[in-house]
């Protein structure tokens, strides 16, 4: 069932292929009920997970490879499922809506099935592999999806950054776990849990925690890695609010907190996460605010978020987790309902500029109360979910001054930064809130008026907004039965925590005060600031290395001028080339293996006859090769090919002789007869001395080669050779006389059947190239009448 | 014998790679043909020369010559055959085509810009 589940996103879109044709426009419908019924499998599950019988499958899929296909859904699974499948379902619903009929929606709903799928896979998978391959097909979805109108050229920019970013951490994860696996000696999550130890104290652990941290902070856009998720709103709004901030970009977090057992609670580990998460935490907040695009500001806030959570993570405490995977859930609910309401602005308005935007609340007053709950959600105001994660996430930042890994007076560093960090935060949602839809009479200038948005993407997001204060007034609910069992996972222990919004006068407290206060004043003089942040750099940023390297930029022409030198469009130097590699090949082999041992007393005698024909092909060779009439030329050819023959009869093949003359003929006569609209010189132009002295050069560096190979391969026989089979059963099993005749036919006539088909492709080829040649002759009469 | 087979088939090769380097088309044939004729003598001179009788069973019975070389070889010629046939007509056609038979002139369509 958890396979099916699983699965199901894929079959559907590969039946969703064939079916969209017939379905047409009304596409969408079938899709939307694939993730409904995830979405409630997955419900199902919660009670068994939180008792810890959680459903498991297992198969092989290349054992001896440690390739299983494993999945598991315990609480940290079964917390990203649900956001998966529910928040998709959500998406799919708000999408039949937003999206034209006349959109590709056929590719819309199977990228987005696709990635689903994907998604479900890498947080269900058991498998270190199996999280891979799903962990790239997310990339590749969300690469689809962020070139959904692949006709805008920043569509195609954000696509191609988006993916290069995330696959190059990919990479880095996929060598993380190839070393974890060599380590642990199985691939299987549960076993490497197991030898966590023997991982932490492996010279390598070093290597492989900077190889997964490269590939979590690259999926979740953390600093300096961000800079693809911004380009990615490029994408359709509810692909954004669907993988760029509620689910795909967690993928990252996911990683994390799955390694924390096996990698975590290390100096390295705790440092480097904690930092990241809370540098990307304040430099999210802070590119944010000085953004005009609706859809840019929420990018950068969902930056800074994710470092929220990563940082929470680092901090690595029982407590911490706990918080960690609240945030998580909050931060999926109340982002995605605030991208969904800024569809339905875009769509209503037309634009999504802040500075044109004003007084929407009078238009839209449903919309605007969902985006007051997502905003002072996301604001950590009372009474929403984020006030109880983010005083939390104080809390636990508090903790890390006590921590064991001291830093001495730098550790006021984290909850310091998480105190600017909520500033910036509080100060953006409120110009979210208060700029776009208060303030002021709606403005005449925008491209539509606005108007309240249709039902179909009205309900979907209220439904998800309203969780914002369901998680907020049943907190203990949602922590017993989703968030205690996933921080489980992680942290190893149940953690007994209880929400509730009065805790005393406390730190955390204190400093929720502190952001409201100090936000609200600097929030009475934004224009002020943000004029003075718009004058501020946006460096130090990754984007200047990114376009300098990529995009038409040093890495592109690198490569085509490298291309250009060896790559030159002659394919004499391309052969060249592979003469020169083979016989690298052959003389490195040689030396390495130390087989040049030449024999000379198993040797056949020679008489004055065959002296005379090597003499006689010697001749004809050197006779070829300097000839500058073709027809000279080709009788030095066909001497050598008689010679051929003629050897064969001292060699004992009649067979061989009978046919090679045959074909010798024959090719004689062909060359004849297309001799009249074949080039009619030898040589057509001069070639220089050192270009044929080179050409002389290599061609006897290759006989020569060949002339070792042949004596080496005669001198050092290993096997008696299979031949001696053929003699013994030619008569008893084919039963015929002449052997050659019957390996051909009969032993080995599959190869026969296969030389008769080269044949047949080379006749059909010939008789091909000349009727075009007819066609091409055809033309030219034409011209000339 | 083996040993002066084995220069031989050097010669040959070198030969044939001599007239493939170069830049005319008839050249390349010819030069193919050369490598197809000393490929089948360096084959035959793969299973030991002169050992035996004439693979065809007789009542005096063995020893034959290894029968598995000839049976390659045969193969071989034909599908030579084969592949000169079709290299003397894609020579008339691209010559007649592009005019030329110089293949330094033939370096394919400048797409990258």
């Amino acid at each position: 069932m958890l396979l099916f589940a699983v699965l199901a996103p894929f079959v559907f879109a590969l039946l969703l292929i064939v079916l969209a044709k017939p379905i047409g426009n009304k596409i969408g419908y079938f899709a939307l009920p694939i993730p409904v019924m995830v979405f409630v499998y997955f419900l199902l599950q919660i009670p068994s997970a939180a008792r810890e019988h959680y459903p498991i499958y297992f198969a092989s899929w290349v054992p001896q490879m440690g390739i299983n296909l494993s999945l598991s859904l315990d609480g940290l699974s079964l917390l990203f499922a649900l956001l998966i499948s529910g928040i998709g379902s959500l998406v799919f619903w708000y999408s039949i809506t937003y999206l034209d009929a006349k959109e590709r929606l056929a590719n819309f709903y199977i990228f987005m099935l696709i990635f689903m799928g994907s998604m479900l896979g890498v947080v269900t998978a058991n498998n270190l592999l199996i999280i891979y391959l799903f962990w790239e097909l997310t990339s590749l979805s969300s690469f689809l999806l962020i070139g959904f109108w692949y006709d805008k050229e920043r569509s195609r920019y954000g696509a191609q950054k988006a993916l290069l970013i995330t696959v190059l951490g990919g990479f880095a994860t996929l060598a993380a776990f190839g070393l974890i696996g060599q380590i642990a000696g199985s691939y299987e999550l549960s076993d490497v849990i197991a030898k966590a130890a023997l991982i932490k104290n492996s010279p390598l652990y070093p290597g492989i925690v900077i190889l997964v941290l490269l590939g979590a902070f690259t999926k979740s856009a953390q600093y300096p890695f961000h800079i693809w998720l911004p380009d990615a709103m490029e994408a359709p709004t509810p692909v954004s609010c669907y993988l760029h901030s509620a689910t795909m970009v967690k993928a990252g977090i996911y990683l994390v907190a799955r390694m924390t057992p096996i990698l975590g609670s290390t100096m390295l580990w705790v440092l480097l996460i904690s930092i990241v998460g809370s540098v990307t935490l304040f430099w999210g907040g802070y590119m944010a605010l000085k953004q005009k695009d609706l859809k840019a500001v929420l990018a950068y806030s969902t930056v800074s978020q994710l470092g929220l959570v990563i940082a929470l993570f680092g901090y690595g405490s029982e407590a911490a987790v706990f918080a960690a995977v609240f945030h998580l859930l909050n931060h999926s609910v109340f982002k995605g309902s605030l991208f969904l309401v800024t569809g339905m602005v875009d769509h209503a308005t037309g634009t999504r500029d802040i500075t044109k935007l004003r007084g929407l609340s009078k238009a839209m007053p449903i919309t605007a109360t969902l985006a007051l709950f997502g905003t002072f959600a996301m604001a950590g105001l009372p009474p929403f979910n984020g006030f109880l994660s983010k005083e939390l996430f104080f809390a636990s930042s508090l903790e890390t001054i006590n921590s064991s890994f001291a830093l001495g007076i730098w550790s006021w560093a984290f909850p310091v930064l998480a105190v600017i960090g909520s500033i910036f935060t509080f100060i953006y949602c409120m110009m979210i809130f208060f700029r776009v839809f208060r303030g002021g009479p709606i403005p005449d200038d925008l491209p539509h008026h606005p108007h309240e948005p249709a039902k179909g993407m009205l309900i979907p997001t209220a439904l998800l907004a309203s969780m914002t204060l369901v998680i907020a007034f049943f907190p203990n609910l949602f922590a017993k039965w989703l968030l205690a069992p996933a921080a489980k996972a992680v942290s190893g222990s149940l953690p007994q925590i209880h929400i509730s919004f009065w805790h005393g006068l406390n730190m955390p407290l204190l400093m929720s005060a502190i952001v409201i206060g100090i936000g609200c004043l600097l929030y009475w003089r934004l224009d002020k600031i943000r004029i003075f942040l718009a004058a501020m750099p946006g460096r130090p940023s990754a984007n200047h290395f990114y376009d300098w390297l990529i995009p038409g930029g040093a890495l592109v022409r690198f490569g085509g001028r490298v291309g250009k030198t060896h790559m030159n469009g002659s394919l004499r130097d391309y052969l060249v080339y592979i003469l020169c590699f083979f016989m690298l090949l052959f003389w490195g082999t040689v030396i390495y293996k130390d087989i040049f041992i030449v024999r000379f007393d198993n040797l056949a005698p020679i008489g004055a006859f065959e002296i005379t024909w090597f003499v006689l092909v010697v001749t004809a060779i050197f006779t070829l090769v300097s000839s500058k009439k073709r027809v000279a030329g080709l009788f030095a050819l066909s001497a050598i090919g008689y010679s051929v023959s003629f050897f064969f009869v001292l060699f004992r093949a009649p067979d061989l002789t009978l046919t090679q003359l045959l074909v010798e003929t024959v090719s004689l006569v062909l060359f004849f007869l297309s001799f009249k609209y074949l080039p009619k010189d030898l040589i057509s132009s001069q070639l220089s001395k050192k270009y044929k002295l080179f050409n002389a050069l290599i061609s006897i560096a290759v006989g020569f080669s060949v002339t070792c190979a042949c004596l080496i391969a005669h001198s050092n026989k290993f096997y008696e050779p299979i031949s001696d089979y053929y003699v013994a059963s030619s008569k008893i099993l084919a039963g015929g006389n002449n052997i050659v005749n019957v390996i051909l036919v009969d032993f080995r006539g599959l190869d026969t059947l296969g030389e008769i088909s080269v044949i047949v492709i080379a006749a059909i080829g010939v008789s091909a190239l000349i009727s075009l040649g007819k066609k091409h002759l055809f033309k030219e009469d034409n011209k000339d009448e | 014998m083996e040993v002066m087979m084995s220069i031989l088939i050097g010669m040959l090769f070198a030969g044939g790679i001599y007239m493939v380097l170069s830049q005319t088309m008839l050249r390349i044939v010819f030069g193919t043909s050369l490598l197809s004729h000393a490929t089948l003598l360096l084959l035959i001179t793969m299973g030991e020369l002169k050992r035996g009788a004439a693979p065809i069973l007789t009542a005096a019975g063995g020893p034959y010559v290894d029968p598995l070389p000839q049976a390659l070889i045969l193969t071989a010629i034909v599908i030579g055959f084969g592949t000169t046939a079709f290299s003397i007509v894609l020579a008339y056609q691209a010559y007649q085509t592009l005019g030329t038979d110089n293949l330094e002139k033939c370096r394919g369509i400048d797409d990258e810009h």
